[in-house]
């Protein structure tokens, strides 16, 4: 185990080295730099320049230095939790993003809670009632999963919403609740707007589950092992749950971690659609007005925690399957 | 068993049944797949619309008109009463009657029966240039009447028709699929083949660089990319590197069939008896291996389009993929992005239709090929 966990440790680390070169070279790609860009804007609008304190910021971001120095310069300071500065919310990013990451997890971890919840049961129901009326709704639901990217799944439940009961969804909390601090009240609140981003970011996820589920499970209802055990007179779902559903969990299981950066692609969008308080909506928002360093720090720690979420799925696979171990 | 290549089909009189070439085999095999047949005819006449998209398309899609801010559809008549009462088929549309709600500031439309334009086909129309050099002054649907436009799908915020600019969109949709995979396929088989056929150390950076794009969610990295494009870019240029950023990612899915496909290969006994034959290296990859697979990768790649498909129009619909004055359906949907624009004008959720058509279609079809691909399984 030590040894597993070491070679994946290490593995790890030289991704996210990987993931922050590719990062950097994101807040580099665009001409010029943030303090030209932002020059040019304050020029515009007849702010005055404070020329010593641009230069300073020129020496403390190293932006005359070749990229592999400001590289460094960025991402000692990224180790030290220091994110760099958006100058569009003039604020530092590592602020910006303790405000959301919160939020941002709990719809995740919500979102992955949910999908199982669904893409579980109905891919066991649709395999071993094959071609049953259920089946086939469970089938045509993959299609729709497959075919109807997140942002348009999030469009349409706003839509069919807005005409069914007159409500706007979106958002996470009434305005009443929006900067109120944790009670039963706001809880309750967030509930009630939680469920619409979960169920479009799991939507996504489960048609995938349920197609390989559904294929799997059918590969090993056919096997010997399983009329012997109804030979005996066991009790048919109490003996499929006990054996060939485990059987057909376990690709699943061990590929649990190449899921996450779906949900997390799936979040981002559903996030910016439906305006929710998370990383998604300030992600776009710096893209789009090319605030570099907020969007790379953004995508870095995206980057980090998939990766990170991924090392855990697999840790708790090799500690749950000692056949994994050696792999 | 051996494999044969596709050099090695009967020519001349047809032979008896087992001696078939592989694709006649394919083609078999995929004429069972009824939902797979259907597709490639929906494709088809997608692909046939993008190409002949200017004369398909009633109007000009780049034309707005205020006056017709959130036109609603119009509906064709097929059949109409002569002066004595019999009916004629005679295809019209009605007219709008339009009245401006003063305290909403909005315009109401309601149908004005008394209004009717006869619809033609094949009328004269403003001269065009089809697919950009073919002068044309005929379109397939033209109406009669002055300053009343064709609006069968209705119209968006600048009163443009949303059903002329639907049938241009699909000209960029469609296609920014096939140049990327076009692209990754590129990428993915000198990649993937060069893994798969040298192995060792470079198969191992291969496999970690592929491992690598994998594990990092795609969307914020396409989003990052897109967003670093220059503004000032032509349209043309932004096309394309919208395309090879898509590309980046979508080469990893190929490079793993075809590696797998190579290692599967490599100890095949009609591959070390060409070896031993002294065919060289490229003699082997191209003559010997690549028929074998080739269907495959057919498979392996059309089951990638949509996925292009999908990623361009998630990105364009964020407003860091394309825009306009470029026209795809990503772009279109951006007019549907806040629930007002839906609520008044459902009609703006068109392309998402034509979305969901074709990328069903492409995945059925590459699920039909996929199984047709490797016509000697049992």
């Amino acid at each position: 185990m030590a040894r597993y966990l070491a070679r994946r440790l290490l593995l790890m680390a030289a991704t996210m080295a990987a993931l922050s070169i590719v990062c950097f070279a994101i807040i580099q790609l665009p001409p010029g730099d943030f303090l030209s860009a932002r020059l040019a804007e304050m020029a515009g609008t007849g702010d005055t320049v404070d020329v010593a304190n641009v230069a300073w910021l020129r020496a403390q971001y190293g932006l005359d230095e070749p990229f592999i120095v400001q590289y460094w310069l960025w991402i000692s300071g990224v180790v030290g939790g220091d994110l760099g500065f958006s100058f569009e919310l003039r604020m530092p990013v590592a602020e910006v993003i303790g405000e959301r990451l919160g939020i941002s997890l709990t719809v995740e971890i919500l979102a992955i809670i949910v999908l199982w919840a669904i893409a579980v049961p109905v891919g066991v129901y649709s395999a071993v009632r094959q071609y049953s009326i259920g089946d086939m709704a469970a089938t045509l639901f993959g299609f729709i999963g497959l075919a109807i990217p997140n942002f348009l799944l999030a469009l349409l439940l706003m839509y069919l919403s807005y005409i069914a009961f007159g409500v706007t969804i979106g958002g996470l909390f009434s305005p009443e609740y929006v900067d109120a601090r944790w009670s039963a009240g706001r809880l309750l609140d967030f509930l009630g707007h939680v469920w619409a981003p979960v169920l479009v970011i799991a939507t996504g996820g489960a048609a995938q589950i349920i197609r390989i589920l559904r294929a799997n499970l059918l590969d090993e209802l056919s096997r010997p092992y399983v009329d012997t055990a109804r030979a005996k007179g066991m009790a048919e779902w109490r003996l499929i749950l006990r054996y060939p559903v485990r059987v057909a969990m376990n690709p699943l299981v061990s590929t649990v971690g190449w899921l996450l950066p779906t949900i997390i692609s799936s979040s981002i969008v559903t996030g910016i659609v439906l305006n929710l308080p998370t990383l998604s909506p300030i992600l776009l928002r710096s893209l789009l007005a090319q605030d570099m360093h907020l969007a790379g720090g953004l995508i870095l720690l995206i980057g980090v925690l998939t990766l990170l979420g991924t090392l855990l799925s697999d840790i708790l696979l090799a500690w749950l399957d000692p056949r994994i171990r050696l792999g | 068993m051996l494999t044969r290549s596709g050099d090695a089909a009967p020519r001349g009189p047809r032979r008896p049944t087992g001696t078939e070439s592989p694709w006649a085999l394919v083609w078999g095999r995929f004429r069972h797949h009824r939902l797979a047949l259907v597709s490639g005819v929906i494709l088809a006449l997608l692909y046939l619309s993008a190409i002949f998209a200017e004369f398909l398309a009633p109007g000009d899609p780049q034309a707005y008109n205020a006056r017709y801010t959130f036109a609603p559809p119009q509906s064709i008549h097929l059949l109409d009463r002569d002066e004595d009462g019999s009916l004629v088929f005679r295809p019209y549309v009605h007219g709008y009657a339009v009245t401006v709600d003063p305290e909403a500031m909005r315009r109401t439309f309601a149908i004005d029966p008394d209004k009717k334009h006869p619809l033609r086909l094949l009328g004269r129309s403003e001269p065009y240039l089809l697919m950009g050099f073919i002068p044309m002054q005929r379109k397939l649907l033209t109406i009669e009447g002055q300053g009343t436009p064709l609006l069968l799908l209705g119209a968006d915020r600048l009163g443009r028709d949303v059903l002329s600019r639907l049938i241009i969109g699909t000209r960029v949709s469609l296609s920014v699929g096939l140049v990327g995979v076009v692209l990754s396929l590129a990428i993915g088989l000198v990649v993937g083949g060069l893994s798969g056929y040298h192995g060792g150390l470079l198969d191992l950076v291969v496999q970690r660089v592929i491992e690598f794009l994998r594990s990092v969610p795609t969307i914020p990295l396409w989003m990052g990319l897109a967003a670093a494009l220059p503004r000032d870019w032509p349209p043309l240029t932004i096309y394309f590197a919208i395309t090879v950023i898509l590309s980046l990612v979508g080469w990893t899915e190929l490079a793993r069939v075809v590696r797998g496909r190579f290692l599967a290969l490599k100890t095949e006994d009609y591959v070390t008896a060409a070896r031993l034959d002294g065919a060289s290296d490229l003699s082997l990859v191209f003559r010997h291996m690549m028929p074998a697979f080739s269907s495959h990768i057919i498979a392996a790649a059309s089951l990638a389009i949509p996925a292009m498909i999908l990623a361009e129009t998630s990105l364009s619909f964020l407003g860091l993929g394309l825009q306009a004055p470029i026209i795809s359906w990503g772009v279109l949907l951006q007019e549907a992005q806040n629930l007002r624009s839906v609520a008044t004008a459902p009609w703006l959720l068109w392309p998402a239709a034509a979305m969901i058509v074709a990328v069903l279609a492409m995945n059925f079809l590459g699920d039909g090929l996929r199984d047709a691909a490797d016509p000697y399984a049992t």
